[in-house]
């Protein structure tokens, strides 16, 4: 952890308390987890009790308490893509990664995860490696996609 | 603070308007069965079971008696087969976590509930929220809260502020409407790091102490067999 | 920094005079969709050959706002002639930089055609997507760069700020939004202006306005389109807003699965603070208002008021009941006034057309326009705005081109997961927030998802319920416990173990939920089971007394096998297959392993029409497999006319 990264976060927020889910966000982003150690040092920072701290980490999907994968899958599961066959490409996905989602496999290669919809139906089904939309996926596209990642 | 006057299951009652439905019926002598209110605590309107009907301007809603300002004029209900029906179908749903509690199997014969209804649940919290808002209001340590959300939600306690608070307080345990509290608490005592000067010397006759205090504990807490029996099931398992 | 409407005026003729003098604008839709088709590299690729011709001078090139048309993306449209293209590649660009900006001729083949008048469009507007439309907010998208505040300008943006500070009183503009009828675009429809009302009338000096970006509805993009591509239309809008009620600070809360919006968003407000639109004595009226930007962190709950203000304030977003409303007591327990992106667009052009304007468009009870998002089983999926009172016929039909693959309408879900499934006995209901709720759904935020034969309805249902159990916060019993229970019940349904009075147990569950939970999330969450029994309650009981899925769709009741009759052993069902489950061979019959096949379908889709070998079934088990022997192929050696002829010869 970079206590000095996360300190440099938390006064950008002017150390409110108010401000704990942008802080959060700002440590997920810079770091792809939420570390106890991150956790403990902002609520002593902002002065709020390690329950509320733990709740509002756990209740947000955004965060995560574990170490994210080199590569982050979200796979769109908002309802146009469900009819248009997201169940399948989610399948596929966890079978070939080995993990269903909120995991990530144990050469710490992937992290799968589900969204509720990324805005861009037209593409449906679609999922999102590295911040990267792929669209229009069927099964077979999906496995093949998959290899190319290291 | 004003007077206000409104009317519950045909009977007028005087109120002031600081007051809720809840407060009013109570002042009252008419009963509306509650699980997680506390006169000690923040109304939460989370458990639901004082759902009541009101009407006001010639709008009924349903409405949690708890959290509900009373309003001049406010038209209540307490009882229909509405409301009956609500009541029965969230009892239901809470006996399939805590069917040994006292509070559910008084509102099961009141409500004609069926307590195979659902199927039963691994936990058996029934998430009212009392000792979390107990310790956060009230005592302002903050050794216990909720977390995660939606069905898998639970109450979770923080071990080094437990370890270090819960041992002389124990005023939520009575809160608790079934017994998942103390168990809780015990699984993370059990589980609480042992503080850094104690470990160098941990020994045999340490963690026997521990145990000890535990039993200690689980016999002070547990005042019928079906509570001990779930809080030393626990301490097996922890 | 502008200091005043005069000096306001000039700024704005200034930038107009210098367009006057450009020949031609390349837009490039630059929205989150088409940029994952890839608009940057068309962008980029019109940049390099602008500069490669030499034509800087001549031509600007834009990335804009989202326009809507985004089956059809990357969108391109050529100003002044309004010569739209669609799905443009890098390649294209040479030819329409030679062809459309030098020769001032068409690419024919880049243009929309009708395939059954077999009709070309040139102009955007000509469009049959676009035509049918009426885009008083989502027109101007195309028009604009987010990132560059002279676009909002050059089309008369702040005007209304204008007019709203220096010609009329809050109480004036409250009434103008009143007398509008403008009613809250994100799905609860109430009326804005007796919202602002309530804001301005309530005792206090600390009141907040807030923009409400958590679009959370699945399939619902519309705001992220205007977000993203006319932010400072929101913007004034908010300004226009907080000046009614009395507020001097303003949030936007935006989800935080929208980057692009929050970027552009985050540069419109920057620019207006130096603009002189946000902060103190704006443009020289003493009224002083700043916003500040606040993500979302992956809460659909976070969209309902009071969980959105306990988010603001750095909380988990468990709503809380009501009374008292945000109105008197909201953010920090000061009044409030919430308000989807949509309704905020609004006001700027009813404080500039006027009330009267407004609401001639739309029926008795709900006026203006809404811009609905068409997805899922259609041919033109995209971003679609129609006065109040169009009918579903003619957005499905008129705009939306139909269904695709030549397959049959079933359903439009509309309102999100709070909402319904409509079919086709109401297709020719008008849209507007009453008539819906008569049929069983609800406006919601403007999602519509068409559906076809091959959607399963008692599937629909389940996708909501555990949407909804992934996203109630949990605080209520009636909510947390009840959408599980329903949750439970429809996968066993859709999983073949259903059975007799699961769904009396569904309206049960409905009821109590739907009566007893704390905020909209729970009351509505049985919307989409009652909905779908309403219409389609023969498919919830074709799946629990046989066992069966009348659209193929639940795979745990699909199976799929090769009719040895038909099976060409083309081997392609055995290469598609993602779980080996097809074994196949050159001439050998293929079979479907029913112990690895987890029934996804991809066989049947990828099997040749001229075989049409793969058959599926519900309701009753596959067929046994074929012996090995009978699954050789003999073929008959192919021998040409002519050889065959030399052959008998010798």
């Amino acid at each position: 952890m970079n206590k000095e990264k996360i300190e440099q976060i938390i006064s950008g927020h002017h150390c409110e308390a108010s401000s704990l889910i942008q802080i959060l966000l700002d440590i997920q982003s810079e770091f792809h987890w939420l570390s106890p150690e991150a956790l403990e040092l902002v609520g002593e920072r902002l002065k709020i009790p390690a329950s509320r701290i733990r709740h509002t980490a756990t209740f947000y999907k955004a965060f995560s308490l574990v170490p994210k994968g080199r590569h982050e899958i979200n796979v769109c599961m908002g309802t146009a893509c469900h009819v248009r066959g997201a169940p399948r490409v989610l399948e596929v996905v966890q079978q070939i990664t080995g993990i269903q989602p909120g995991e990530t496999d144990i050469d710490m290669k992937f992290s799968l995860d589900t969204v509720n919809c990324l805005g861009c139906c037209a593409l449906g089904p679609v999922m999102e490696i590295d911040e990267q939309h792929l669209g229009k996926l069927v099964p077979a596209k999906t496995a093949e996609l998959l290899k190319h990642y290291e | 603070m004003s007077e206000v006057s409104l009317q519950i299951d045909g009977k007028e009652v005087a109120a002031t308007d600081d007051m809720t439905v809840l407060d009013a019926a109570r002042s009252a002598g008419i009963s509306i069965p509650t699980i997680c209110y506390h006169e000690k605590l923040k109304p939460f309107g989370g458990c639901r079971l004082c759902t009541v009907e009101a009407e006001a301007s010639g709008r009924t809603s349903l409405v949690a008696a708890c959290v509900y300002p009373v309003q001049q004029g406010l038209v209540v209900r307490t009882r229909s087969q509405k409301i009956d029906s609500i009541r029965k179908v969230l009892t239901e749903q809470l006996l399939a976590y805590a069917p040994e509690s006292e509070v559910l199997q008084t509102l099961a014969k009141d409500y004609h509930a069926d307590k195979d209804r659902f199927a039963k649940e691994p936990s058996f919290c029934i998430l009212c929220g009392l000792c979390v808002r107990y310790c956060t209001e009230v005592k302002q340590k903050y050794a216990v809260g909720f977390v995660d959300r939606g069905p898998r939600r639970e109450i979770s306690f923080i071990p080094e502020i437990a370890a270090r608070e819960c041992w002389d307080c124990k005023e939520c345990f009575p809160l608790c409407p079934t017994s998942a509290l103390q168990a809780a608490y015990v699984l993370t005592k059990s589980l609480a790091p042992i503080a850094s000067s104690e470990r160098a010397c941990t020994t045999m006759a340490d963690t026997n102490s521990i145990r000890e205090m535990n039993q200690t504990d689980a016999s002070f807490a547990a005042n019928d067999e079906s509570k001990s029996k779930t809080l030393l099931k626990a301490i097996a398992e922890g | 920094m502008i200091n005043s409407p005069a000096e306001l005026e000039q700024f704005r003729q200034d930038i107009l005079a210098k367009r006057s003098s450009e020949k031609a604008r390349i837009s490039v839709c630059a929205g989150a969709g088409c940029l994952a088709t890839g608009a940057r590299k068309v962008i980029d690729a019109f940049n390099a050959e602008i500069e490669k011709e030499g034509l800087e001078s001549e031509v600007c090139v834009k990335g804009t706002g989202c326009p809507g048309f985004c089956e059809r993306g990357p969108i391109v449209v050529i100003d002044p002639q309004q010569t739209c293209y669609l799905q443009v590649t890098p390649q294209d660009v040479p030819e329409i930089v030679a062809k459309t900006i030098q020769q001032k001729k068409v690419v024919e083949r880049l243009l929309y055609c009708d395939t059954v008048k077999n009709e070309k469009s040139v102009r955007e507007a000509d469009i049959p997507f676009y035509k049918h439309q009426e885009r008083n907010i989502i027109g101007n998208n195309i028009k604009i760069d987010p990132k560059c505040i002279d676009d909002y300008l050059a089309l008369g943006g702040y005007s209304a700020l204008t007019k709203t500070l220096f010609q009329m009183t809050p109480e004036e503009v409250v009434d103008e939004v009143k007398k509008s009828g403008l009613r809250g675009r994100g799905g609860g429809g109430f009326s804005t202006g007796i919202k602002w009302d309530a804001a301005r009338k309530a005792p206090g000096d600390t009141k907040y306005v807030i923009v409400n970006a958590d679009e959370g509805d699945p399939g619902a993009f519309m705001d992220r389109a205007v977000l993203e591509g006319n932010p400072h239309s929101i913007l004034e809008g908010l300004i226009i807003g907080a000046y009614a009620i009395g507020s001097h600070e303003g949030y936007v809360y935006v989800r935080q699965e929208y980057p692009l919006a929050l970027e552009n968003v985050g540069v419109a407000i920057k620019q207006a603070q130096e603009c002189g639109f946000l902060g103190r004595n704006i443009l020289g009226s003493n009224f002083d208002f700043d916003i500040k930007v606040h993500r979302g962190a992956g809460a659909f709950v976070c969209g309902e008021e009071t969980a959105l203000l306990l988010s603001l304030e750095g909380k988990p977003g468990e709503p809380r009941s009501r009374p008292p409303y945000p109105a008197t007591s909201g953010l920090w327990g000061k009044p409030t006034n919430i308000n989807n992106v949509e309704t905020w667009a609004n006001v700027p052009l009813i404080v500039s057309n006027g009330a009267d304007w407004y609401n001639q468009l739309g029926t008795a009870r709900s006026k203006g326009t809404k811009i609905f998002s068409l997805v899922g089983k259609i041919k033109n999926t995209g971003l679609v705005e129609v006065p109040m009172g169009a009918t579903l016929r003619d957005i499905i039909y008129k705009i939306g081109d139909g269904i695709p693959g030549g397959k049959k309408f079933k359903a439009i879900q509309t309102g999100g997961p709070a909402g319904g499934c409509i079919p086709e006995e109401h297709l020719d209901i008008p849209v507007d927030f009453d008539e819906l709720i008569k049929v069983g759904a609800i406006m919601g935020s403007g999602g519509m998802i068409v559906m076809d034969e091959d959607t399963c309805m008692v599937d629909v249902a389940r996708y909501f319920l555990n949407f909804l159990t992934q996203e109630s916060c949990g605080k209520c019993s009636p909510c947390r416990e009840g959408v599980k229970q329903m949750h439970r019940i429809l996968t066993n349904i859709t999983e073949g173990r259903g059975k007799e009075g699961d769904i009396e147990l569904l309206e049960e569950l409905a009821m109590s939920t739907g009566s007893a939970s704390l905020c909209a999330l729970g009351r509505s969450a049985a919307n989409p089971v009652l909905s779908t029994l309403r219409y389609f309650r023969h498919e919830y009981e074709t799946h629990i007394k046989e066992k069966r899925c009348p659209s193929y769709t639940c795979q745990g009741l699909v199976s799929y096998y090769i009719d040895s009759a038909k099976c060409g052993a083309c081997r392609i069902c055995e290469r598609e297959c993602s779980s080996q489950a097809v074994m196949g061979g050159k001439n050998l019959i293929h079979i479907v392993d029913q112990t690895k096949c987890n029934a996804c379908g991809t066989c049947f889709e990828v099997c040749p029409t001229k075989f049409g070998a793969v058959i599926r079934i519900s309701g009753e088990p596959a067929p046994a497999r074929i012996p090995e022997e009978a699954r050789i192929i003999v073929r008959q050696r192919y021998v040409p006319k002519k050889a065959k002829q030399a052959e008998t010869a010798v």
